[in-house]
């Protein structure tokens, strides 16, 4: 089983053999409402921790989706294009958004496991 | 939006919004549903395939009486009111002395005098003005003891003729005092999406009681702010604030056809010479409707470039179409430029995006002309 990593800007990480998926969290898809668009970055880009790695856009509004762990992108999810709205109905699963070859595995010691995010999006309600 | 949540304003649905699990925000001082659970897609289409059921109660309704009425309106209004009707309703505007638009708004003459629907970001200064304005003997006042419900669909007239018998009757724009089950409302055959439909002035006291008893009908949804503001945008109806504002005058904002004849030839509101010569002559720039390519939207504050790349508009309106399942946008370009068909570019976090003047409405007003 894959381990799950979340950061304090709704984002999950999940990493399979050296590969980290990255996507937006149930409450991310649920605050965002209904996302009409998302811009995903381009192959073989580079991304620091921190940095606009992509953007995801709702009815009402467009929000940055920052990289939670460094790296360089492997893949994104070309999907999302023609059906942006699998981030609200799918957003751990066929809502990812791209896969980053991570440069330092050891930022994922900063992020949350899923009790810690749980908690911490339990504390912002 | 400085306030903090403590400091807003709630309209009389405010428990009911809560209940019904809206997502509350605040607007113009109020917390308003921005969406409920269903979301902003859905409320959207279902307000144009059945009946939406919207609380714009936040909206400022002023009732203005006196022997003076008419010519004190006239005098602060571009509309013609002398050939309005009792029980119809037009659309205007505040102009200011330089011809700039300071709010936008319904008016509707009623038996004893006439009775105005305007923003709830300006209704203050609204008041302001009309009092200062109107000249002596007439009396403006706001009606805070009133909500406004919207009701608005092709379902709407089916709904509320179920409730009160005889409102499927009244033409676009006209206005009368019926009962709706069993309660003393204002109803005009108006609205802001689009779409056939009502504005509803019921008792503050009762509002709930109505607004719990039409969304008992089958095909009435509660449909919050978000999906408001895409079904306006999709409709080419201007947001006061965004669309037009003190640096936009009617012309510009090619909402001439709410400035009669008579008005155009006299003048005598303010910014009247500014406007006059706007109407001889055509304006510098218009507002235009656009189309982006592909899925992204572009939004308010977006520049627009015109084929060498240098900025000639700026979007004042934009996002996403749920009904033409595209982003559509709305804002100013010289008119040179402003023919549907244009090819210019919106500037997009850095990155240049086709965007293609296009006709307004974007989707088509189905209002009941009767």
């Amino acid at each position: 089983m894959a381990k799950v990593y979340f950061s304090d800007e709704h984002e999950w990480v999940r990493v399979e053999s050296g590969e980290a998926v990255i996507g937006i969290t149930d409450y991310a898809q649920k605050q965002l409402g209904d996302v009409v668009f998302v811009e995903l970055p381009d192959v073989g880009k580079e991304v620091a921790k921190g940095d606009e790695a992509a953007v995801v856009e709702s009815v009402k509004a467009a929000s940055e989706v920052y990289a939670a762990v460094s790296g360089t992108v492997r893949e994104v999810n070309e999907t999302l294009t023609g059906t942006p709205g699998l981030v609200n109905e799918d957003p751990l699963g066929k809502g990812w958004f791209f896969k980053l070859a991570l440069s330092d595995e050891s930022e994922l010691e900063a992020l949350m496991d899923e009790a810690a995010y749980a908690a911490f999006v339990q504390g912002l309600e | 939006m400085t306030d903090s949540d403590d400091d807003l304003l709630q309209t009389p649905l405010h428990a009911l919004h809560l209940e019904l699990g809206a997502r509350m925000v605040p607007f113009a001082g109020y917390a308003m549903p921005v969406q409920y659970p269903a979301g902003i897609l859905t409320e959207h289409r279902h307000c144009r395939a059945a009946a939406a059921l919207f609380d714009v109660s936040h909206m400022g309704q002023i009732r203005v009486t006196g022997a003076g009425a008419e010519a004190g309106l006239e005098a602060l209004l571009p509309v013609d009111l002398a050939e309005l009707a009792e029980g119809r309703q037009r659309y205007s505007f505040f102009t200011s002395e330089s011809g700039g638009i300071l709010d936008d708004l319904m008016v509707a003459r009623e038996a004893e005098g006439f009775f105005l629907v305007v923003n709830a970001a300006c209704k203050a200064q609204d008041l302001a003005h009309l009092q200062q304005g109107l000249g002596d003997g007439v009396r403006a006042a706001m009606l805070e003891d009133l909500a406004l419900l919207a009701l608005q669909g092709p379902q709407a007239a089916a709904v509320l003729a179920r409730l009160a018998p005889g409102v499927e009757k009244l033409s676009f724009m006209a206005v009368a005092n019926v009962e709706i089950d069993g309660l003393a409302c204002r109803v005009s055959r108006s609205g802001y999406t689009g779409e056939d439909g009502y504005e509803i002035s019921v008792p503050a006291d009762e509002a709930e009681r109505l607004a719990r008893r039409l969304l008992a009908e089958e095909e009435v949804m509660p449909v919050g702010l978000g999906a408001r503001d895409s079904l306006r945008l999709e409709a080419g109806l201007c947001l006061y604030g965004h669309d037009i504002d003190e640096t936009t005058t009617p012309v510009e904002a090619g909402l001439t056809w709410a400035i009669q004849k008579r008005r155009r030839a006299e003048g005598g509101f303010p910014g009247a010479a500014v406007i006059q010569e706007q109407l001889a002559k055509g304006a510098d720039r218009k507002r235009v409707g656009l189309r982006p390519e592909g899925r992204a939207p572009v939004r308010e504050g977006a520049a627009i470039l015109d084929e060498q790349g240098e900025p000639v508009g700026r979007v004042t309106s934009g996002g996403f179409g749920p009904s033409l399942e595209a982003p559509v946008a709305m804002g100013y370009l010289p008119a040179a430029l402003a023919t549907p068909g244009t090819k210019v570019a919106a500037s997009v976090r850095n990155k240049s995006l086709g965007l293609e003047v296009a006709k307004l409405p974007f989707s088509p007003h189905n209002y009941h002309r009767g």
